[in-house]
């Protein structure tokens, strides 16, 4: 028999109580998760398109030699806006959008932890993006490359106010990125449902949390120096200035002690977007989950060691350098652990071809060649030779893209019907599929050669003796046929949305918690919430144990528990709608951007940013009093 | 009323109506929330400190400047570690719910922030060095600023938090949020002593 909580019920009352207010304060006000986390996806996604389009006009430029489309100072500011999008506006906050829709529903809770605070990472973010791309519109775009090394992005270098709008991104969109990292981890380790010890969590959830911990030691990093860089550039410290006891390759340091992890916190959740889709369509549970756990770990502590292999073209010790090159060898490891735990779970599974599926095998190709260009960067003999080359465009976008945007895309078809209860398309699917894996390639592929025949990146054009034209031109057609699969996900979305098939609590037979919600999920997620016996409760008997009762309808109660054990702790009551979170978050908007101009705006937006984050806190008389009747002491 | 305790992580159908609806310490949500925070922090103050010594070490002369007096740097030092006294008590309060003692406690919390706040202005001018006058001068005023700046949010959470226990509306978990408060103060004052000894001893040694 099939426990009641497995089974998605209506309760008209408890939809009530978590569903966010009507009107537009109402919608500037929701922080229901699953709301702020479609606006999220939909947002990064939105930025998605953008860079793209960017990176479309750069292949325009660059399809043919001595081309005139664009001019240099247009150029700069091209590619450095489209990195700076796909890596901040993009990568790892698509990743945490995703996580705030779909942890809770896995661990089988009715909320996410702090709800305001996570709406409130969510208006920042959007700020903070469309500030930028304000100000690109404007002409002052930032121009110094997404990763803004002084004394280029100094300010004797960069006067004008191009550089001190990326620096102020940075400050937006980290403040975000750890905001949602305290969310899940909060979230992740008290939220869970009782019987979901540590050893049954997802194999997902344990890489967000994972994840969260690196956005909470890397994220300062960043954040420290671009504030360094912004005060250097408006009220004249020294901290990259040689002259005055300065020093540039400190700006290396500390963004790539933030930049090398990052790419971890971007290929880290796909690789469970891959456990989680490889599980369902092989239909068995993935081969060695611990292996895959302590390999994600392993992981992780590992990416804070990589980081001076991005430098091995500064006068860093050449001692030092070695290490680094075993490091960053040595990551081939737990990686390979989790490709021969994924290749044992298909050899021994009943696979099925859809189209999520065929997204993540494609992982295994492209990453793979990724995986062995890194490898041959990692030698530093080797990277001097292509440093700065297209060679390294071609290894990190077949890192990213394999790593990241292609589970990511399959991730998007696999979980399409839990957001809105309908199943995309598969033949749209497989077109998608097969049009952005062939046009990645010819993409990509090229510029692998392009870079060894010695073509520099981040120049917006090449003389025509060079020869590198036919292989650029290839390259172009590629972006396009890419452009194309992108733009035929867009369709499918849009089509399937309205009119894709019905697809039912849990159309693909699949073993985690998510499915035993409806689809799309009620405000309040699960009307039973269950008690878990098993990895994948949908799949064993008494997987799903049994029922938590107990819990009221008419107001947002869930139950916390403990962190080892999930054993029931305390019921908590989450907060009310509000909208001073996005009050707050315009105040803080306001409050970056004129520091910008001024750097009295500090002392000043600090005063306009307190009234707001004190009436967010302020607690109401009707809801303390609701509290107080149900109120059980310690 | 006592309330049912778990032991054990269930396997049947439970009941959770009886349980408390709010716990002091690592079981509430607030507690891993602050946690977060001051990890972030931590890390920051940590690199900040990291950048300190770099810049040190690519530095022929150090300090450059005339090294930062001690005086004001000692006398906030020993009003942080006083103020750990009534925070402690007022952390107690909290979570015995004794509201006066809350009240008491946090007001002299209160008193002292004022204290150090004053003597931070005063700190600053001790320095012997500005933000603009080199790559010393720079880090040090970063360290103190970064510092300065979660003095200042904690002395108003601790306000609003002591306007709020006399005024209301008042409910069990507010508790929770003064006890919380409490240990995100001992973490300003813990992380001030590794700060307070690279500023000022960093520039000695």
């Amino acid at each position: 028999m099939t426990p009641a909580a497995a089974i998605p019920q209506s309760n008209p009352v408890l939809d009530r109580s978590w569903s966010d207010p009507p009107g537009i304060i109402g919608w500037l006000s929701a922080t229901n998760h699953k709301t702020v986390a479609m606006r999220f996806m939909l947002t990064t996604f939105g930025f998605f398109v953008a860079g793209g389009l960017l990176a479309l006009i750069i292949r325009l430029q660059l399809a043919r030699p001595d081309s005139k489309l664009v001019g240099p100072d247009f150029y700069n500011q091209l590619f450095t806006m489209h990195g700076t999008t796909m890596m901040f506006l993009f990568a790892v906050p698509v990743m945490q959008a995703v996580a705030i829709y779909l942890v809770p529903l896995m661990i089988g809770a009715r909320g996410i932890a702090f709800p305001r605070m996570n709406a409130f990472a969510y208006w920042i973010f959007l700020m903070g993006g469309l500030m930028l791309y304000t100000a690109f519109i404007l002409d002052i775009g930032p121009d110094a490359g997404w990763f803004s090394y002084p004394p280029l992005a100094g300010p004797e270098y960069s006067p004008g106010k191009r550089v001190d709008f990326w620096a102020q991104l940075i400050t937006f969109t980290e403040l975000s990125g750890l905001l949602e990292a305290v969310i899940l981890i909060t979230t992740i380790f008290k939220l869970r449902a009782p019987g979901m010890t540590l050893n049954r969590v997802p194999l997902y959830v344990w890489t967000m949390l994972v994840t969260s911990f690196m956005v909470i030691f890397a994220m300062p990093s960043v954040m420290l120096a671009s504030t360094a860089l912004i005060t250097d550039r408006l009220v004249g410290t020294h901290f990259y200035n040689p002259a005055e006891g300065g020093d540039v390759v400190l700006w290396q340091h500390l963004f790539w002690f933030f930049g090398h992890p990052e790419v971890y916190m971007i290929f880290i959740p796909p690789l469970c977007f891959m456990s989680s889709i490889i599980a369902t369509f092989s239909r068995r549970p993935i081969y060695g989950y611990p292996v895959m756990v302590l390999a994600i770990i392993a992981t992780a502590f590992l990416a804070f060691s990589l980081w001076v292999h991005h430098m091995f073209a500064t006068n860093v010790p050449e001692l030092g350098k070695s290490f680094f090159t075993a490091a960053s060898a040595m990551i081939a490891i737990p990686t390979a652990a989790q490709m021969f735990c994924w290749i044992a779970t298909l050899a021994t599974g009943k696979l099925n071809f859809r189209t999520p599926m065929l997204f993540a095998l494609s992982f295994f190709v492209i990453l793979l060649i990724g995986g062995l260009s890194g490898i041959m960067l990692a030698s530093v003999s080797l990277d001097l030779q292509v440093h700065d080359s297209f060679f390294v465009v071609a290894h990190l976008h077949y890192v990213l893209l394999g790593g990241a945007v292609f589970p990511l895309f399959g991730a998007f078809y696999y979980w399409f019907p839990k957001f809105t209860g309908r199943l995309m398309n598969e033949t749209l699917g497989r077109w998608n599929f097969w049009l952005m894996f062939a046009g990645f390639n010819i993409a990509f592929f090229p510029m692998h050669i392009a870079g060894l025949q010695g073509m520099p990146r981040r120049v917006y054009t090449y003389p025509a003796e060079m020869g590198w034209g036919m292989l650029n031109l290839i390259s172009s057609i590629g972006a396009a046929i890419l452009a194309i699969g992108i733009l035929l996900f867009i369709v499918n979305v849009l089509r399937s949305r309205r009119s894709g098939t019905p697809a039912g609590a849990d159309p693909w037979a699949a073993g985690t918690l998510e499915w035993a919600a409806a689809s799309p999920p009620a405000p309040g997620n699960f009307s039973i919430p269950p008690v878990v016996a098993s990895r994948y409760p949908l799949w064993s008997e008494g997987g799903v144990a049994g029922s938590v009762k107990g819990l009221v309808d008419h107001r947002r109660e869930v139950l916390v528990t403990s962190v080892l054990d999930a054993i029931p702790n305390h019921r908590a009551t989450l907060p009310e709608s509000s909208i001073w979170p996005f009050i707050s978050a315009l105040a803080v908007t306001v409050l970056f951007v004129a520091s910008i101009f001024t750097p009295w705006a500090v002392v000043w937006g600090a005063v306009l940013v307190t009234p707001p984050l004190v009436a967010w806190f302020w607690p109401k008389k009707a809801a303390t009093q609701r509290n107080l009747q149900r109120e059980v002491k310690p | 009323m006592s309330s049912p305790r778990f032991r054990q992580t269930p396997a049947a159908d439970i009941d959770v109506s009886l349980l408390p609806t709010y716990v002091y310490g690592a079981g509430s949500m607030m507690w891993w929330g602050t946690m977060g925070l001051m990890l972030i922090e931590g890390t920051v103050f940590a690199l900040a400190i990291v950048m300190y010594f770099y810049l040190r070490s690519h530095s022929l002369t150090w300090p450059v400047n005339r090294a930062p007096e001690l005086l004001w740097g000692g006398i906030n030092t020993a009003i942080l570690l006083v103020s750990l006294v009534p925070n402690w008590l007022t952390k107690r309060a909290a979570e015995r719910e004794d509201l006066p003692a809350v009240r008491r406690w946090l007001a002299v919390c209160l008193l002292c922030a004022a204290l150090f706040l004053t003597a931070r202005v005063f700190e600053f001018g001790a320095l012997h060095t500005r933000w603009d006058s080199n790559a010393y001068g720079s880090i040090v005023w970063m360290l103190l600023a970064l510092h300065t700046t979660h003095l200042v949010t904690d002395t108003i959470d601790t306000a609003v938090l002591l306007v709020l226990m006399i005024t209301g509306p008042l409910e069990g978990k507010r508790f929770v949020d003064v006890s919380e408060n409490a240990m995100y103060w001992y973490f300003v004052v813990g992380s001030w002593l590794p700060i307070y000894a690279v500023i000022y001893w960093g520039a000695r040694l």
